[in-house]
């Protein structure tokens, strides 16, 4: 039985089980809290501390799903080239939002975790916490955060973002397509760039696009805000 | 089908040996999906090839992030340690990004809705 737990199959079965029944869920409510990738990370989480599998097992079989995150990168080149008309058009207010949304996650992240009296090592793993996992923990090393502590910020902001994010846009009065892609696509990279796909695949195109240009630009103007301020 | 992927591999392998080479800070998939919008717009690489593959995966993108989420299980106690200023800061900050973000592309944008 334990050697069955640790074989990829139950990893990857769960998953996929776990996630087509949240998919159903989501379907059925349509209510925004249900989010399937949020769901199924909790009911999985939930089901491995009930049963006691360690994450080790889980994770043999998680490793090859996410693994496929990879090319899915890459195949975002695909919705960016077909409308890359479009995409052209707007390059300056999209290369604008994406340095003033890189500027302000780090200054608002690490402000407002410093103010409520977080420690040095926790505010700064915050600093990177919109940017993609990869670049994220690249960045949270060089800085001296938790590496750890990163990976997992970045996630919670990600759900946050598929969760509420293009809502809260409307809310707020950001309402066209192209917007709304860019802003959860700065916020919340790939997470909310995946509900964004699902649902249009321009404001998906754009989204994409942020994730790469975020990342480039939270790593670059990190160590620039360094150097200025010294932290 | 199989074509698409090989091509999707491909690139991020390509993606990746440069990201070490150079030591530079962008992950090698994101180097990757710019090699291959280059390949694209270059006419190197045809849409049609990539097309059902490319669409596959980003159909269940979201699913592929559920294993990366389900490793926060092994930092809660971290996380409870100091779960104000984590949490706060993090909530906060993403609406925050979110406004500036998608505020400053609705002032800059005089472009109509795009039609989709």
């Amino acid at each position: 039985m334990k050697e069955l737990l640790a074989s990829p199959l139950f990893g990857i079965c769960l998953t996929l089980l776990v996630y087509r029944l949240a998919e159903l869920l989501y379907q059925r409510s349509r209510f925004i809290l249900f989010n399937p990738v949020a769901v199924s990370i909790v009911s999985i989480i939930l089901l491995l501390k009930l049963c006691n599998i360690p994450y080790q097992d889980y994770n043999n079989g998680g490793r090859m799903i996410l693994f496929l995150l990879g090319p899915s990168v890459v195949a975002l080149a695909l919705p960016l080239y077909q409308r890359r008309q479009e995409i052209l058009r707007r390059k300056l207010p999209i290369l604008i939002g994406i340095v003033a949304g890189a500027l302000s996650s780090i200054i608002s992240a690490a402000g407002i975790s410093w103010l409520l009296g977080g420690s040095e090592e926790v505010v700064l793993s915050l600093v990177p916490k919109s940017v993609t996992t990869p670049i994220a923990i690249g960045i949270t090393e060089k800085i001296g955060g938790i590496v750890p502590l990163t990976a997992a910020l970045v996630v919670l902001t990600g759900c946050l973002g598929a969760i509420c994010g293009p809502e809260f846009c409307r809310l707020v009065g950001i309402r066209s397509k192209a917007a709304i892609g860019l802003a959860v696509g700065t916020a919340s990279h790939g997470i909310g760039t995946a509900r964004l796909l699902g649902e249009d695949r321009f404001s998906g195109a754009i989204a994409g696009l942020a994730i790469g240009l975020n990342g480039l630009a939270t790593a670059l103007l990190v160590p620039l805000l360094w150097f200025l301020f010294g932290w | 089908m199989l074509q698409g992927m090989v091509l999707l591999l491909l690139f991020q392998f390509v993606g990746e040996g440069l990201s070490r080479l150079l030591g530079l800070p962008i992950p090698g998939n994101v180097i990757g999906m710019a090699l291959m919008l280059l390949a694209l717009v270059q006419g190197w690489v045809k849409v049609k090839w990539l097309e059902q593959a490319a669409d596959l995966l980003l159909s269940y993108m979201a699913l592929f992030f559920v294993p990366a989420g389900v490793g926060v299980m092994l930092y809660f106690d971290l996380i409870a340690r100091e779960w104000l200023p984590i949490v706060a800061g993090t909530v906060i900050s993403t609406f925050v990004v979110l406004a500036v973000t998608g505020w400053c592309e609705k002032l800059l944008d005089k472009q109509e809705e795009s039609q989709s």
